[in-house]
């Protein structure tokens, strides 16, 4: 009796872990269990993929029932029994009948999968560009994200800002994509699927988030030591907040005159060879635009959260947060540290 | 020392296909050291448990010595000491060239492997390659590969491919001109068959990698600009190249298995293979159709539309065939009176986990699903449950069927259940969680998540599952060493089995056959066992 | 081919497999034919990509001379083979060295070109994408042409010492099957570096 059920153990464990796999898409409508639950999507090309995948993950669940059944029914049905003689069971080397029947049904299945995939492909891929669009080029560096606004005429660094958009009148985010050294790809599920930024490669992607809200995602191409925290933060904002927003960024940086020896060291310590501070003579390219760092809520592409104490330890050494980073350990005294420390906090 | 020099300078197909096996399963344990490692690490979110720079070498270790040093080399090692023996011949069809893959294959291995103690030193993982398995370009270039951890992969793996080639060449030449009298192509065993298929695939598929590896090598060495984009190059064609060799070869790697399967079942089952021919036209099939699906790895790299499109339809095209395939074992199986030794055992559990892995597989076949779950999690279960719960699982099939032909003596029974269990709950605790992460978002080839996204359970589910996977491999390694000295001996065929290399000893002679036989059938032994009802009046 | 017979099942006819040394030839030319198809490829996509530096139209001129002499090898392989099937062991040794020696001219040939490329035009591997692929593409046959002339020039001495017999003519078939393959690579490779390249 434990024999036989023992039997069956292996396929309702099988069966069990499986059945749960394929029902994480009902239990993971909310939010609450992941913010980049590609089950949770938020923008038209996030929405597509999940309405194809769900036709498709019907259709598998379908196939995986009758096949599985077949076969669990096949290993307990014909096994051979205690009280069998020794004779051989009746030999059958083939039906040309059936592998007609389970060819041709499958290959009729995949043209429906087919046809079906192609159409998203096409309505993804080849979607018209509506007016109004926000533009932003995306750059890919190892390990954070620069975003331009031509429109606007601003450079900012890993923290995406884009207007809210809805169905009757879309307003969406067209996104090109480019690297500045290895391939990145830009992943955040609930707004699209991912697409590759290749050096000498330009691509573009669209994005219409129907909700406000932040949204994240990180890297998706492996790309160097830091690969794993080279993460993502896009705020989708309401019109006026995004206008807002455009406009601060629009502005040169701060100047408050009480840091002025944290901005002179600024410069004297070459920051300004990789940074650029708009308004001052800092017009680096290499690493993140600081104009505004005190408007984000990460230092690092996300690695850590921008606040004074990380953020002065980030500047003694972003090892300590993101080994194998490519900003090298400044050279500074605790008293140089403290004055650049003050200077940044003020590039609001 | 006799012995060593027997060993080193032996041309036996039997020996070096032994030898094959064994060099394969140290790898393995090596692989499976790298991966617990790996998953210690990704059991909690933010570890330190290994610096980013030690899991980036390993991950990258782990997946080339998988591919090429482990399952090439023991599959290769089954090839090798079973197809010869199953078509009534003395040897492969160059020997002296058989051995030669296998030493310059296993030079490959340790050449990868003398890389962990260069640079930082072992306790670092050395200057061990970082650039994944599939190291894209321009990761690679000398601007952001300084050093040379990336010629320590492209070089082993040259050497590999050379013996690949080469094997592949002799085993081509052994299943079309060694066959003993009678043994038609339509009459020779699956694993004749499915060797044949191997054979062919790694022609076409290892070259494009040479091809490539070449032109790295010329760009890193020789001021090159294949992949360099400053002088107008292109990385995607890296990709193209990779892919091209990349896809294939995990046909090249499952295909052998289905032959393990095709022997294995039958003769558990009591029944003949059915649909011989649809076998075989499948097999041949997967490996044509297979050479076209090679843009589905890259879905995400902004290939125009009516691209991805063709390669959504080749790719769900090529389940077609392997359906056929899992449909045939299931009617041997019908009507059968099967019995669960730990072959069958092994069997089944492929049997199930394949059929998930090709329906996951249609899911990364969909381009736009592919989108979301391309390069996470969910394509890391994917491979692995082909690999892991298809291929290994045959692999352990083969070991457990074969080991008393090639010692004259049976493995454990009972350790071979526990091994199976075992590893069974293992390979499900790792891989079936494994697949949520992808669907909430984690990308793979990291070193550590974010807490709060949802992915914490699964990876710690992941991570213990690693431990049974462990214990069953431990299990069935203590097995093959006890059973080779103490097992209770096999006799010639204790299977009861049909093919030719059950006609002669355990362990056969050297010369394999007395005198080499004649057959009229596909399964000769049913012949002579049953000459009332022989296979030869209904083929 | 080679053919056993089968004393038993005599009703069955003459046991006919094809030979080992073929098949094993036949599979080493389809994986380099694979090898060199990528390379072609990559030539092919980077026809007009450089950036800067010489193209194919202003610096190469067509080797002529060699090709003919590389082609021409091919036939004189033939009848080389021809001959030593039929024992005609002075006419194969004539037809073998004069196959040696057009291979042979094909490669300086070759040799001269880069050195004119390479020290008169200052035209490198290194000069641009042109560059990088001709060499690699060009460079890799000429390779595959140097194995296949050691071949030839072991075999030369072997007959030359009095060894090579008629029986030996299979083996040397084995070896003109991967000098033709060598000469129909260059068709295509003549074909897309000095035809569609240009």
């Amino acid at each position: 009796m434990l024999r036989e059920a023992l039997r069956f153990k292996r396929l309702y464990l099988a069966g069990a872990v499986l059945l749960t796999i394929l029902a994480t898409p009902l239990f993971a409508q909310s939010n609450g269990v992941s913010p980049t639950n590609i089950f949770a999507p938020d923008s038209t090309p996030a929405h597509s993929i999940f309405r194809l995948s769900i036709f498709e993950l019907e259709v598998e669940g379908a196939i995986f029932v009758v096949v599985f059944s077949l076969l669990a029914y096949a290993v307990t049905k014909f096994r051979q029994r205690r009280k069998d003689d020794d004779t051989e069971p009746p030999q059958v080397y083939g039906s040309n009948q059936m592998e007609i029947a389970w060819t041709v049904l499958p290959v009729l299945i995949v043209v429906v999968l087919f046809l079906t995939t192609a159409q998203v492909i096409h309505r993804v891929q080849d979607a018209r560009r509506p007016a109004g669009t926000t533009e932003v080029t995306v750059v890919a560096h190892q390990f954070w994200w620069e975003y331009r606004y031509p429109q606007y005429g601003f450079v900012t660094a890993n923290e995406l800002h884009v207007p809210v958009s809805d169905l009757q009148t879309p307003t969406p985010t067209y996104l090109g994509l480019l690297s500045a050294d290895v391939d990145h790809s830009f992943w955040v599920p609930r707004l699209a699927g991912k697409t590759d930024l290749i050096p000498n490669h330009p691509n573009t992607m669209w994005i219409d988030p129907q909700e406000t809200g932040i949204f994240l995602g990180q890297c998706s191409q492996y790309c160097g030591t830091q690969h794993a925290k080279m993460l993502q933060r896009v705020y989708v904002q309401t019109k006026d907040d995004f206008d807002k927003w455009v406009h601060a960024q629009q502005q040169p940086a701060v100047v408050d005159p009480s840091v002025a020896a944290g901005g002179a060291l600024f410069i004297a310590k070459a920051c300004f060879a990789c940074h650029t501070v708009r308004g001052t003579p800092a017009m680096g390219v290499v690493g993140p635009d600081l104009t505004h760092l005190m408007s984000r809520d990460t230092i690092g592409s996300g690695a850590v959260p921008n606040t004074p104490e990380n953020l002065r330890n980030w500047v003694h050494d972003p090892a300590i947060f993101k080994p194998g980073t490519l900003m090298p350990k400044p050279d500074l005294t605790d008293a140089e540290l403290a004055q650049i420390t003050a200077y940044l906090s003020t590039l609001r | 020392m006799q012995v060593v020099y027997e060993w080193l300078g032996t041309a036996d197909h039997k020996k070096i296909g032994l030898m094959y096996i064994v060099y394969a399963l140290l790898f393995l344990v090596i692989m499976g050291i790298e991966a617990i490692l790996m998953r210690i690490q990704l059991a909690h979110p933010n570890s330190t448990f290994l610096s980013p720079q030690v899991f980036n070498r390993l991950f990258t270790m782990h997946g080339t010595t998988g591919v090429f040093f482990v399952a090439m080399p023991i599959l290769f090692g089954f090839a090798n000491y079973v197809v010869p023996l199953m078509i009534g011949a003395r040897d492969m069809a160059f020997p002296r060239l058989n051995a030669f893959s296998f030493w310059v294959t296993a030079f490959g291995g340790f050449l990868l492997y003398a890389s962990f103690f260069t640079a930082g030193g072992f306790s670092q993982a050395g200057g061990a390659p970082d650039v994944g398995w599939f190291a894209y370009a321009p990761l690679t270039s000398p601007a952001f590969s300084p050093g040379h951890s990336t010629d320590y992969w492209t070089l082993s793996l040259l050497l590999a491919g050379v013996g690949s080639i080469a094997g592949a060449a002799n085993i081509i030449a052994t299943v079309l001109g060694m066959r003993c009298p009678g043994m038609t192509l339509g009459r020779m065993p699956l694993m004749a068959w499915m060797s044949l298929v191997m054979g062919g695939l790694i022609l076409v598929t290892i070259s494009p990698l040479t091809a490539a590896q070449l032109m790295l090598m010329v760009d890193r060495y020789m001021g090159g600009h294949f992949f360099d984009t400053a002088a107008g190059g292109s990385v995607v064609m890296w990709m193209h190249f990779f892919w091209i060799f990349g896809h294939p070869e995990v046909y090249v790697l499952i295909i052998p298995c289905f032959g393990f399967v095709s022997e294995i079942v039958p003769v558990f089952a009591r029944k003949a293979m059915f649909g011989y021919p649809a076998m075989v036209a499948a097999s041949v099939g997967i490996g044509f159709v297979s050479l076209g699906v090679w843009a589905h790895h890259m879905y995400t790299v902004g290939l125009p539309s009516y691209g991805n499109a063709f390669f959504v339809l080749t790719t769900m095209l090529v389940a077609v065939p392997t359906g056929i395939k899992i449909f045939n074992w299931l009617a041997t199986m019908w009507g059968g009176k099967i019995r669960f030794a730990t072959p069958m055992l092994f069997c089944t559990g492929f049997l199930f986990q394949f059929l998930v892995a090709g329906l996951t597989g249609i899911m990364l076949a969909t381009a736009p699903f592919d989108w979301q779950l391309g390069n996470s999690y969910f394509v890391v279960a994917h491979f692995h449950y082909v690999i892991v719960g298809g291929i290994l699982f045959t692999i352990f099939a083969a070991f457990y069927y074969w080991f008393p032909k090639v010692s004259g003596r049976m493995m454990n029974e009972t350790l071979g259940k526990w091994h199976f269990w075992i590893f069974l709950i293992g390979f499900h605790l790792t891989f079936d969680p494994m697949h949520i992460p992808g669907l909430l978002g984690m990308p793979r080839r990291v070193y550590t998540y974010e807490a709060g996204r949802g992915w914490d359970t699964a990876n710690m589910i992941s991570s213990v599952g690693a431990i049974f996977q462990v214990v069953g491999i431990l299990i069935f390694v203590y097995n093959l060493l006890s059973s080779f000295f103490v097992g209770p001996e096999s006799g010639n065929d204790p299977w009861d089995a049909w093919t030719l290399e059950w006609a002669t000893t355990s362990p056969p002679p050297e010369y394999n056959f007395a005198t080499i036989p004649e057959v009229k059938s596909r399964r000769p032994l049913w012949d002579i066992k049953h000459p009332e009802d022989p296979d030869w009046k209904y083929e | 081919m080679s053919a056993t017979h089968s004393a038993i099942a005599a009703n069955e006819g003459t046991w006919q497999i094809p030979s080992r040394g073929r098949v094993g030839m036949i599979s080493l030319i389809i994986a380099e034919s694979a090898i060199f198809a990528i390379f072609i490829a990559a030539y092919i996509f980077y026809i007009g990509k450089s950036l800067n530096g010489p193209t194919p139209g202003q610096i190469l001129s067509v080797p002529v001379i060699a090709t003919i002499c590389l082609l021409s090898s091919s036939f004189t392989m033939h009848w080389a083979v021809g001959a030593l099937r039929k024992g005609k062991i002075a006419s194969f040794n004539v037809f073998w060295l004069i196959t040696l020696v057009l291979g042979a001219i094909f490669l300086g040939g070759t040799a001269r070109e880069w050195h004119h490329l390479i020290y008169e035009e200052g035209f490198t591997i290194q000069t641009n994408l042109f560059g990088t692929t001709y060499y690699s593409l060009v460079g890799l046959h000429a390779s595959h042409v140097a194995v296949g002339l050691i071949g030839l020039l072991t075999v030369a001495v072997a007959s030359l010492m009095g060894k090579v017999k008629s029986e030996h003519s299979e083996r040397c078939e084995v070896l003109a099957l991967y000098w033709h393959f060598v000469d129909s690579i260059w068709v295509v490779v003549f074909t897309v570096v000095y035809g569609l390249g240009r």
